[in-house]
């Protein structure tokens, strides 16, 4: 039954959003088979495909590190900001080696990406481990620290010196070393990609077969059982916040050396939050986030294609992405509990 | 990378083909930063692709796809427009200049026009902008004269050259007809979000401020000066005209639609080519909305006259003698700033008591 609502979940949005896209005068059918059809299927699917993975595969590493998070109870709101710092820390290291030519670097610009994002993720957890503070407040607040440090090195350290002034780094796609190419021409695949792969493997063989997958799960369904199995929850929060934001900060950084290619003061679009959505969307488990942030990319590329092709507001689009978590949350209580009309008695 | 340009511009060439024998429509895309009501820059932008639409009737198709963040998501979005058949893509905003360069590298034959940025990096690539710095020297003229408490609040977007430019305009003018004015400016990092915007106008209200410019889009600057009551403030990039008589006295107002019109017939005739274009008041890329009544007689005479001297060119916003913040000259006695130096704009003038971000 929880396998069947997120797809209950896509139909209701369907059917529903198709409503909302009749209402405002555009052929419903039409505009759904543009969203859904369109990137995957239709003339020019082999520019959309590649793009998907593109777009999908932020959200699925950072969604992954979370979802570790949530299922012991640990909420790691702030991934927006782990990513944010993991794309200053790995571009930060290979701008400091430019124009300087070498196989090392990219190397020692993944490591500092994740760096980055783990030590922006400790913050939260040793003030929750040491003085008990709330992970979900402390990590959030962070995520605007880390904008102001964002727009701080778009306009100095990080200044592109030959910009003419403007404020954004060096383009990491015109710098050899430093730039995430495509791995296979055509395919969108570069090196996030394999990443987030990687990463959907380790985290359900991780769950499924290790015995700290087994703490987090304990932790998350049971807390005081999992005091008496022996768990550490100290341990816990601390390799939960620091793997998510191993994972956030390396999805930064694998943005900001490929697809986008800049430190710019308005680098970060949301992937951090939406990538909340992703991690329920597909209920914490490994395989059903791959499918939930493919299932996002979509959702962007077809609605940016039904703008363009169909006139449709962008706000429409928004609500439309809004319905599918709204439906995927209400068929949870109708799952999980049974809805009683009339009068309750208070036990 | 070869082989992705070869295919797609194979693809493009086929699609240039279906649709041209389909229709001889010419596809006109625009590429939104903000939403299209958000009654200031985006709105402007998309008045000027309805004057298109509204001036070649069924000889153009228009499309534009709005709220385009930044980035990789732009450059997607370009692409799919030139997937799609346009034959000439606006890409309104300043951060859209690299993905508009790489994708112009893919579609050789279709034209790009990129508004506030400098790269033209292939020959399908032009770039244009306005002078608003003459629209923003009448405002300072207008803010130094109209302010009692001579502390004049400025909402800036981000530290850029175009920005920079317009608060040192401002200024100068301002502090030429009120030697006692002082300017207060808060960096909002952003070109439109009304709350952010909203916070900065109350801050300057609370620091003293009764003259609030803007370098943001959203009206709800206005709207907090109205509810302060004795503010007064400036549309910016469209009329705002709702806020009139007061708070808003005048405006500064984008008008993009003779050059999306001028651009579209070029590539109808086949005579566009790459340039860059930076029109001011003269040519009517910049206007000044109404000055209301708010404004004493004398003053709005004033402005009009400035605004007049700038459109025949015997007036230019940046003349000598001017310093810079650091005391070092700038411009001599009756000279002139040249465009490099306007474009590149990034110091403040003698006299404004503030530090650009670094």
């Amino acid at each position: 039954m929880s396998l069947a609502t997120p797809l209950l979940a896509v139909v209701a949005t369907m059917v529903f959003g198709g409503a909302l896209f009749a209402v405002l005068g555009k052929d419903p059918v039409q505009a759904i088979a543009t969203i859904f059809w369109e990137p995957l299927f239709g003339e020019f699917a082999f520019f959309y495909r590649p793009q998907l993975l593109i777009k999908g595969a932020p959200l699925v590493l950072i969604a992954i590190g979370l979802s570790l998070g949530f299922k012991a109870g640990i909420w790691n709101i702030g991934a927006e900001g782990q990513y944010i710092m993991g794309a200053l820390f790995g571009a930060g290291v290979g701008l400091a080696f430019y124009p300087m030519e070498s196989a090392f670097i990219f190397p020692l610009m993944v490591l500092a990406g994740a760096f980055g994002g783990w030590l922006w993720a400790m913050i939260p957890a040793i003030l929750k481990v040491k003085f008990g503070t709330n992970e979900i407040l402390v990590s959030l607040m962070l995520v605007y620290v880390a904008e102001q440090f964002l727009a701080s090195m778009s306009l100095g350290l990080l200044k592109n010196p030959e910009g003419f002034g403007f404020p954004g780094s060096r383009n990491l796609q015109q710098y050899a070393s430093a730039h995430n190419a495509e791995l296979i021409t055509g395919t969108g695949m570069h090196w996030g990609i394999v990443a987030a792969l990687v990463a959907v493997i380790f985290a359900y063989v991780l769950l499924a077969r290790h015995q700290l997958g087994f703490a987090i799960r304990v932790t998350g369904e049971a807390p005081r059982a999992a005091r008496f199995s022996g768990v550490n929850p100290t341990r816990l929060v601390l390799f939960c916040l620091g793997m998510s934001g191993v994972l956030a900060g390396l999805a930064g950084m694998f943005e900001v050396s490929g697809p986008a290619g800049q430190v710019t003061i308005d680098f970060n679009v949301g992937y951090g939050f939406t990538a909340i959505i992703v991690a329920f969307l597909g209920r914490l488990h490994p395989v059903g986030i791959l499918l939930a942030g493919l299932l996002m990319a979509l959702t962007y590329i077809g609605g940016d294609i039904a703008q363009s092709q169909l006139g449709l507001p962008a706000a429409a689009i928004q609500v439309f992405q809004g319905m599918l978590l709204f439906f995927l949350l209400a068929l949870d209580v109708l799952t999980n509990y049974r809805l009683r009309f009339g009068a309750g008695e208070v036990v | 990378m070869k082989l992705t340009s070869l295919l797609t511009s194979a693809a493009l060439a086929l699609g240039l083909a279906t649709t041209a024998m389909a229709d001889d429509k010419t596809k006109v895309g625009f590429v939104y930063v903000g939403p299209v009501g958000d009654g200031g820059w985006t709105y402007e932008h998309d008045k000027g692709r309805q004057a298109v639409e509204a001036h070649f009737g069924d000889k153009v198709e228009t499309v534009f796809v709005e709220s385009v963040a930044e980035g990789p998501d732009s450059e997607r979005v370009m692409t799919q427009m030139a997937l799609d058949g346009a034959d000439l893509i606006f890409t309104t905003s300043f951060g859209y200049m690299d993905p508009t360069n790489n994708v112009a590298a893919k579609f050789p034959n279709v034209k790009f026009e990129h508004a506030t940025g400098y790269k033209r990096l292939h020959p399908n690539v032009s770039t244009y902008s306005a002078r608003f710095y003459e629209g923003r020297a009448i405002q300072g003229h207008i803010a130094g004269k109209m302010t009692k408490s001579n502390i004049i609040g400025y909402i800036a977007s981000y530290p850029i050259p175009e920005v920079i430019r317009g608060i040192n305009s401002a200024y100068i003018h301002a502090s030429k007809v009120n030697p006692d004015v002082e300017f207060k400016i808060i960096w909002a990092y952003t070109w439109f979000d009304p709350a952010k915007e909203a916070d900065a106008a109350k801050a300057l209200i609370d620091q003293g401020a009764d003259v609030i410019l803007q370098h943001t889009d959203s009206t709800a600057p206005q709207a907090a000066a109205q509810e302060a009551g004795n503010v007064v403030t400036f549309g910016q990039a469209s009329d705002m005209g709702q806020y009139a008589p007061f708070p808003r006295v005048s405006s500064i107002i984008d008008d993009w639609a003779p050059y999306y019109i001028a651009r579209t017939q070029a590539v109808m005739d086949g005579t566009w080519e790459s340039m860059d274009t930076w029109d001011g008041i003269g040519p009517g890329m910049v206007g000044i909305g109404e000055i209301s009544d708010a404004v004493p007689a004398d003053v709005k005479a004033e402005a009009l006259a400035m605004k007049a001297a700038l459109a025949d060119g015997s007036y230019h916003a940046f003349t000598g003698p001017l310093n810079k913040q650091d005391g070092t000259p700038f411009l001599a006695d009756g000279e002139t700033a040249d465009d490099g130096t306007l474009a590149g704009m990034n110091f403040y003038v003698e006299g404004i008591d503030a530090e650009i971000p670094q």
